[in-house]
């Protein structure tokens, strides 16, 4: 079944184009990497794919409908941001937090069920602002799972992690898809990764430069090899 | 007597609830903004010879929610917008105030409370604003949290965050009029930002949170609305202080060390 079709995305801001003409198609149960460099327009297309970004031409589809005339399709996504930006010493333990993504409220069981499944149980009267890295990044997932959404949508989670905690958070995504089904779109920085988790790959550098199977990308060194240098030349230009 | 007490944590309530999401929106000064323009209000009132408190509802909830708009529309900084709101209360009440030759001892209750002058009537208007609003934030209060805690996932989660800070600014006007009564249009903001500063000290959850609030902003107007009556002063200073107070007392059991740090 598809989920998502992008045609002709295009995201003007007033001193770059971050987006020229992006299209493709994410299947049920897919597992997309999307690889690219730093200011590769990564985020810009995850914020236009969720609502926070309006001004942009083309269309997204989520399961066939055009975000424009309905905001139904959110009830579906879970989404962890690249940064979780929240007051410091705001009063909320973990399960608050956790409990925000909850729609139905009467839900409490699922909340501790969540909190398990992440490793992070015993945390749960802990205040938010006092976690580490790695384990606010469970609460953000646990946060956009409580739902039980079809969709779920990470852009570049691991900046700032360590090994461990790496690790952990992949074999939990793995397992998402794998049992649970659920569609990952998931934007990151590491090629090993994605080429380990994901079954799809979109190497988005302004335009999409490929997007497909990621054993057709990983398989093919010429792929790769363009796809770094356009990476380095990226990185290039911004020091 | 007890009409005050009874408008009185009625008025505590409200505050320390409508404070605390001001205050995690980093909006603190918001009250104090809304209470000066108040001012503007019931100048108004008074030169137009009607009540003061009917045309300071309506002039402080429009320019709170005209700020609000200008705000978002032209990307002006919270604090800048709470600027000009406040000043320009201000500005218009003096000008009232000089074009009508000035005012007697009228606007001096405005300004620092006389909930022990609070008529029935008024206590039965306070009552049901402070019972209308905690309803609607008891059915709204997952939205009005999480576009609290962060406005773009609650976006995302598909919360009208808009309609939901529009909300919020209107209820923060009327729960600012209303209380003007308790401590006076000078001394609002105490009452919306100590209990809750003090209460976030406490480390728990937000539950617990809001609740600790309530119980310090409650004990301070009862105590502080008792000593007044005893000594024959004015409330709204005896009550700001004894909140103070509560914060100092937290702090120092902070820094001794019985709470965890943040
Ligand atoms: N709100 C904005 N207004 C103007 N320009 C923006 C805005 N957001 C992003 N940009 C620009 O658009 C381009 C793409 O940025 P984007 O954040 O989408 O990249 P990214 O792939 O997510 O990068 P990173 O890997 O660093 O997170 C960059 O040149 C950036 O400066
Ligand atoms: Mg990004």
């Amino acid at each position: 079944m598809l989920i998502v079709e992008i045609e002709n995305l295009t995201v003007q801001y007033p001193d770059v184009k971050a987006l020229d003409d992006v299209s493709f198609r994410v299947d049920q149960g897919d597992f997309l990497g999307i690889i690219g460099p730093n200011g590769a327009g990564k985020s810009t297309l995850f914020d236009s794919m969720l609502g926070l970004n309006t001004k942009y031409t083309g269309t997204i589809k989520f399961f066939g409908e055009d975000i424009r005339k309905s905001k139904n399709y959110l009830k579906e996504i879970g989404y962890v941001p690249q940064k979780p930006i929240f007051e410091k010493n705001f009063p909320a333990t973990v399960s608050d937090v956790v409990r925000m993504g909850l729609k139905n409220e009467s839900d409490e069981s699922k909340i501790n069920e969540i909190l398990q499944q992440l490793w992070i149980h015993e945390l749960r009267n802990r205040r938010i602002g006092e976690l580490s890295g790695g384990q606010l990044q469970r609460v953000f997932i646990a946060k956009a799972l409580v739902n039980n959404p079809k969709i779920l949508i990470l852009d570049e989670p691991v900046t700032g992690i360590d090994q461990q905690s790496i690790e952990l958070f992949y074999s939990i995504l793995r397992e998402l898809n794998s049992k649970q089904k659920i569609t990952i779109i998931w934007s990151s920085h590491d090629l090993d990764a994605v080429n380990q988790l994901a079954n799809h790959v979109a190497c988005l550098n302004r335009t999409l430069f490929f997007h497909g199977e990621s054993a057709k990308f990983f398989s093919n060194d010429e792929l790769i090899k363009q796809y770094s240098e356009a990476s380095m030349q990226e990185h290039m230009h911004h020091h | 007597m007890h009409r005050a007490l009874i408008s009185g944590i009625a008025i505590a309530i409200l505050c320390s609830v409508i404070g605390l999401f001001l205050v995690l929106r980093r909006y603190s000064l918001f009250g104090d903004a809304i209470a000066h323009s108040s001012f503007g209000g019931i100048a108004l009132g008074l030169l137009a010879g009607i009540y003061p408190l009917w045309t300071a509802y309506g002039v402080s909830i429009a320019s709170a929610l005209i700020i609000t708009k200008i705000k978002d529309r032209y990307n002006i900084s919270g604090d800048a917008s709470i600027a000009v709101l406040l000043s320009s209360g201000i500005a218009v009440g003096l000008v009232i105030i000089g074009l009508s030759g000035g005012f007697t001892i009228d606007i001096f209750s405005f300004l620092f409370g006389s909930i022990l002058l609070v008529s029935v009537n008024d206590t039965i208007l306070i009552l049901s604003l402070t019972g209308g609003i905690l309803v609607v934030i008891l059915l709204l209060y997952r939205q009005i949290l999480y576009s609290t805690f962060n406005e773009e996932q609650a976006k995302v989660s598909g919360i009208p965050v808009e309609k939901i800070n529009y909300l919020i600014v209107f209820m923060a006007g009327l729960t600012v009029v209303t209380s003007i009564q308790l401590v006076g249009v000078l001394l609002i903001s105490a009452l919306f930002v100590i209990p809750n500063v003090t209460a976030i000290m406490y480390g728990k959850g937000f539950k617990q949170t809001a609740i600790i609030s309530m119980s310090f902003s409650i004990f301070s107007v009862v105590i502080g609305i008792l000593i007044s009556y005893i000594f024959d002063i004015t409330p709204a200073g005896t009550i700001v202080l004894l909140s103070i107070g509560l914060f100092a007392g937290t702090i120092g059991i902070k820094s001794a060390g019985l709470l965890s740090k943040h």
